[in-house]
């Protein structure tokens, strides 16, 4: 089920703020890819630009052209809705639905969009979500219990379960992992590793170490200068990005010899 | 893990031998006895005293130079023994509790005089009688009055939650600084000053256009005090839906969630509480608006709990009409009683419901 996603000639704008430019890669399907790259360079803008998330916020479009097997997502007749059911987002910081249950959470992508369905089949959802993002021996005693009553590293991995829980062809996660202490985070690294059989996983990461760790390609981002819009530098497969980029600018950022 | 022992032995981790002393500070200071507040407040109070009744000054200016010795008084014994910082924490301390007191004494004073002279008119008879005689002897009532308020006041908010709630919706979630919001905040913003007479004023004229001249019903006290309500209740629910932070939504729109089930599953839900608060708030404001309904809904003797045909007495204007007569006046002392006792229960009741319908943090 899981996707490949062909971007060509990618410009994302703020109203009239260019912020992104000029972006051509492919997403491997069944694969982790890593975006790299100093802050403000828009990896958070690009990666919101690739479910449709990026034009909720006022003003902002997009030129270009994004293709998820086959089909245009910024095509005339496309819904940023549907396309949001299939690819999937997990944020920064946690963000799990403050009225609802640790139950409800998991659930919420469903009732939310008012799915029926029996009860043993959501119990079913709710157990496997939660095993898949390796939660469930945490909370499975306290269920009905407020989500907001987890710990920062739980409560992510309680959004990653709500993520997963509707089955998208690919997730996106933004810096998942900036918020949490070292535990939680190889928890989370664990995860992507298992995810990735069944899903596509794109994920912007601060932390070198964890683009090595975790991703088959990456991708390096920068800005040509302050106030120049940000670009992709470089795109290969993680092994190569790591022991012999093609640009000096890849080489001077990875080594942290940066600017 | 070289780099983390290194770290580690940078800390300081001798205690035998002490760094090297800077001229060490006095932790201790000279203070006042711990019963000197009570001992200059006694002293104020004493002065106080002696000016009302030996003087013979009226109480407040008593009152107040009373409070002078002791607003004056601690401060500079504080700064003859404690220094300076302590002289005006002492000081600051004492006009806090001053300025708490005289906001209070008003307020207070207003609760204690309406319920000792209301307490007297209320009874079990004054609560179920209407004013209306169907025998000689029958007890005077307000039941008629208070069906009035809570129909008339009813009605409002039957009008006005809708148009407020969704106002705001249309303002925080899809006008966004568009043109039609900027000119709907703007309106709301003239709507909540205006005058509650011309609030009845206008549907007085509303309702003389519509249904021709002399007309007297509940529902123009409706609409009246629903033109005194919206704006409050716009207010109040703008307010609550721009603290819902907008990772939420992102979350919800990220899960593939349509914008308007978005506003109803996540949105709202998370704001009911505050919203709710801020509509009962709402209606404690207006409940007690006497001017609109003395206009529309006029004065009836006897019980009309239909909102659509003739006068119906609400608790506020039966206070007036009450008042307006030697024999009556306990009556009007127990009415408002009646009503300041529905506004605190409102009040009450919104802080529960507040309380009951805040997500739960489950800590
Ligand atoms: N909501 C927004 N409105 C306007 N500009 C934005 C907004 N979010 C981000 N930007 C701008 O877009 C550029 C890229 O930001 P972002 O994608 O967040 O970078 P990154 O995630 O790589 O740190 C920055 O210059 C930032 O100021
Ligand atoms: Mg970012």
């Amino acid at each position: 089920m899981a996707k490949s996603i062909d971007v060509s000639d990618l410009n994302i704008y703020y109203g009239d703020f260019l912020a992104v430019q000029g972006v051509n890669m492919t997403i491997k399907a069944r694969a982790v890819t890593a975006f790299i790259g100093p802050s403000g360079c828009g990896k958070s803008t690009f990666l919101r630009s690739l479910n449709r998330m990026h034009e909720v916020i006022p003003g902002a479009r997009v030129e270009g052209k994004v293709v998820v097997d086959g089909q245009s997502l910024y095509g005339p007749s496309v819904d940023p809705v549907a396309v949001r059911r299939q690819i999937g987002m997990v944020f920064q910081r946690p963000n799990p639905f403050p009225t609802m249950s640790i139950y409800d959470n998991v659930l919420a992508g469903n009732k939310l969009n008012a799915k029926r369905m029996k009860r043993a089949e959501a119990d079913a959802i709710v157990e496997k979500s939660l095993r898949s993002a390796n939660l469930w021996n945490e909370v499975k005693d306290r269920l009905g219990k407020p989500g907001m009553g987890l710990s920062g590293g739980q409560q992510q991995r309680l959004c990653i379960a709500r993520a997963i829980a509707v089955e998208p062809q690919v997730l996106l996660m933004d810096e998942p992992c900036s918020a949490l202490d070292p535990i939680s985070t190889s928890a989370i690294e664990d995860l992507i590793h298992e995810l990735k059989t069944d899903y596509t996983i794109v994920i912007v990461t601060h932390n070198m170490q964890q683009a090595a760790r975790v991703s088959d390609e990456t991708g390096f981002f920068n800005l040509k200068a302050t106030g120049e819009p940000g670009h992709l530098v470089e795109f290969n497969p993680t092994k190569k990005m790591f022991s012999n980029p093609d640009e000096p600018s890849t080489e001077a950022y990875i080594s942290g010899r940066f600017g | 893990m070289t780099d983390l022992s290194k770290a580690m032995s940078n800390t300081p981790e001798t205690p035998g031998t002490p760094p090297p002393s800077r001229t060490s500070v006095p932790l201790t200071a000279a203070s006042l006895p711990s019963v000197a507040q009570l001992i200059v407040g006694v002293i104020g109070l004493a002065v106080g005293i002696f000016c009302w009744l030996i003087l013979g000054w009226p109480l407040i200016g008593s009152a107040v130079v009373g409070g002078l010795v002791y607003l004056v008084g601690l401060p500079a014994w504080s700064l003859a023994v404690e220094g300076k910082r302590a002289a005006t924490d002492r000081m600051m301390t004492g006009l806090i509790w001053t300025t708490f007191v005289v906001a209070m004494v008003p307020l207070v004073s207003l609760v204690y005089t309406v319920i000792d002279k209301g307490r007297r008119a209320i009874s079990g008879d004054f609560l179920t009688y209407s004013l209306f005689k169907t025998a000689l002897g029958q007890p005077d009532g307000i039941y008629h009055a208070i069906m009035g308020t809570l129909i008339i006041t009813l009605g409002a908010a039957v009008i006005s939650i809708p148009i407020g709630v969704l106002a705001a919706i249309h303002l925080v979630e899809y006008g966004k600084g568009n043109r039609l919001s900027r000119v709907v905040t703007f309106l709301v913003d003239v709507m909540t000053g205006i005058p509650s007479i011309v609030a009845g004023l206008f549907a007085f004229a509303l309702f003389t256009l519509l249904f021709g001249p002399g007309f007297q019903g509940g529902i123009g006290g409706s609409v009246a005090l629903s033109l005194l309500m919206i704006p409050i209740v716009v207010r109040a629910t703008e307010e609550m839906l721009r603290l819902v932070p907008d990772d939420l939504r992102e979350a919800s729109y990220a899960l593939g969630t349509p914008k308007w089930r978005t506003i109803m599953r996540v949105v709202l839900p998370t704001t009911i509480g505050g919203i709710i608060t801020g509509i009962t708030l709402a209606v404690a404001r207006v409940i007690g608006e006497t001017a609109p309904l003395l206009l529309i809904a006029g004065l009836a003797d006897k019980t009309n709990t239909n909102p659509f045909s003739g006068a119906m007495s609400t608790l506020p204007v039966q206070i007036y009409s009450f008042n307006s007569q030697q024999d009556t006046i306990p009556l009007a002392w127990g009415a408002a009683l009646v009503l300041i006792v529905l506004v605190l229960v409102l009040n009450l009741a919104a802080r529960i419901i507040g309380k009951f319908f805040a997500p739960k943090t489950g800590h």
